[in-house]
């Protein structure tokens, strides 16, 4: 495992997480979460847990970024903090 | 200086996982949206999914799948040694902790819908004042 | 109050990072986690099961009894979201288009239904103009993902995959047919109740196979005892995780349509995104 893409990939990883709690429009949580759960696909594949990222890839980055602008489109957009 | 330096090579990134978890943590505890309070519970989850699932890496092994029993023949012909091969075990438990986080979102986003359709907000100190004027659901 | 949630967010992680000293190094081969139980999986998994990929050997023999109660879980959670959203109250104004003027009927109440042909659409209350470009490209990409999530499903005994990954993508599949032209199409297409029978029966399908071994002669989720019923009693284990796989998918499927269905609907299945 080569470890500047790992910590590559790590630094990114919490660069996202922190900003797709700190943005006020939840439509950009949305894709930034997207982006997470995408990030986290490719540590498990680096580190060799195929499966585990075969499913993340599908289920984060998938259909749960779909339910969450669903959710969205349905509440509001903006929220105070 | 070089026992802090293979301290810090063999751990960081264990160290790393645990500020991922914290900051999950920090937004489930202070963030008032409730769908903010959502998104730092996923990435609570996660951030541990990968803290067990790196238990089981080991170094110099390639991914558990076999070669060697393709193709239809048994595979009697090589022997596996244990040490070649990541360890399995943490990759199915924590399949089925991603199958479970995201079975508890949806239910999560359908109780988001209906919280807003009863009280038009999803903020929580607002969701507060109108719990008292309007009361909850008969 | 964020300052106290900070506080303890802080004395929580420096008690964890504290922890992580007793840890066992990053990598080695010789820690705890990888010595009693996994060893035994990874050398005799291929000979007893004959399955070359360990995750999936693991999760659907060794470990069957938590995959099905995992299944049972993703029922429960479609179970709830119908149950939480659905709304079976008949919505009292209806819009109409006129599709060669763009003229707008707009029905205010009264039970009675137009009957929409060739020249009257029935439109949604947000309603944009089709495009033609996504609607086409859409209905050409649909079969083929869905051939890719059949192949994931069947091949997860030889490569990544598995029962869940193939029906998560089918079930994106049917999603994708609702965003590209409307909710309408793929509620009239795949009717609520057909997805419902679908879920109950994949979970079904999966406990069926393992109480099917008891009256062989096995335990539960014993595969080994499904010896005279298989074509081939040599792979007889393998045939079996074959089988409780593909209840999975169809669990799978059916449950995220219908999340994703109640939600972005409102319960009411007329509209979408």
């Amino acid at each position: 495992m080569h470890w500047p893409i790992d910590l590559i990939v790590l630094t990114f990883v919490i660069f996202c997480a922190i900003a797709a709690i700190s943005v006020k429009d939840l439509l950009a949580t949305a894709i930034l979460f997207g982006a997470y759960s995408f990030m986290m696909c490719l540590l498990w594949t680096i580190m060799g847990a195929v499966d585990v990222a075969f499913t993340e890839a599908s289920v984060g980055a998938g259909v749960s970024t779909v339910f969450f602008v669903a959710a969205i489109f349905r509440t509001s957009r903006r929220t105070k903090d | 200086m070089t026992d802090l330096l293979a301290l810090i090579v063999a751990k960081y990134n264990y160290w790393l996982y645990v500020i991922l978890m914290m900051i999950g943590l920090y937004a489930m505890i202070a963030k008032n949206n409730l769908i903010k309070k959502l998104v730092g519970m996923n990435i609570f989850q996660t951030a541990i999914i990968l803290f067990y699932v790196s238990i089981g890496y080991k170094r110099d092994a390639t991914i558990p799948i076999i070669q060697s029993a393709h193709g239809g023949q048994d595979a009697h012909a090589a022997v596996i040694h244990a040490a070649d091969y990541i360890n399995p075990l943490p990759h199915v438990l924590m399949l089925t902790a991603i199958v479970v986080s995201v079975a508890t979102f949806g239910v999560a986003m359908a109780l988001a819908v209906r919280i807003y359709q009863r009280y038009q907000t999803l903020e929580e100190d607002e969701l507060r004042m109108r719990l008292v004027d309007i009361g909850p659901e008969k | 109050m964020k300052f106290l949630g900070f506080i303890v967010v802080c004395l929580t992680g420096a008690l964890l990072l504290y922890g992580t000293g007793e840890f066992p190094d990053w990598g080695d081969p010789n820690s705890p986690a990888s010595l009693h139980l996994s060893d035994y999986y990874i050398e005799n998994a291929v000979d007893q099961t004959k399955v070359p990929n360990l995750v999936t050997a693991v999760l659907a023999d060794y470990r069957g009894f938590d995959t099905m109660f995992e299944t049972s879980v993703i029922f429960c959670a479609g179970l709830a979201c119908f149950l939480l959203l659905r709304d079976f109250r008949e919505k009292k104004e209806r819009f109409y288009r006129h599709v060669p003027t763009g003229v707008i009927l707009h029905v205010k109440s009264g039970k009675k239904v137009l009957k929409t042909g060739k020249e009257f659409e029935h439109m949604d209350k947000d309603w944009v103009p089709s495009d033609l470009i996504i609607k086409t490209v859409c209905r050409i990409l649909i079969p083929f993902i869905q051939i890719y999530a059949l192949y994931v499903v069947a091949h997860g005994d030889f490569s990544p995959g598995g029962g869940f990954q193939g029906g998560v993508i089918f079930g994106s599949s049917l999603i994708l047919l609702a965003i590209s032209y409307d909710l309408k199409t793929l509620v009239k297409r795949i009717k609520e109740k057909v997805l419902g029978i679908y879920a109950a029966l994949g979970v079904l399908i999966y406990v069926g196979i393992a109480a099917i071994c008891m009256p062989m002669g096995g335990r539960f989720l014993d595969y080994a005892a499904l010896a005279p019923l298989v074509w081939d009693p040599h792979h007889v284990r393998a045939l079996g995780m074959l089988g409780v796989e593909i209840g999975v998918g169809m669990a799978v499927t059916a449950v995220m349509a219908i999340i994703y269905i109640n939600i972005v609907s409102e319960g009411r299945h007329d509209e979408g995104l």
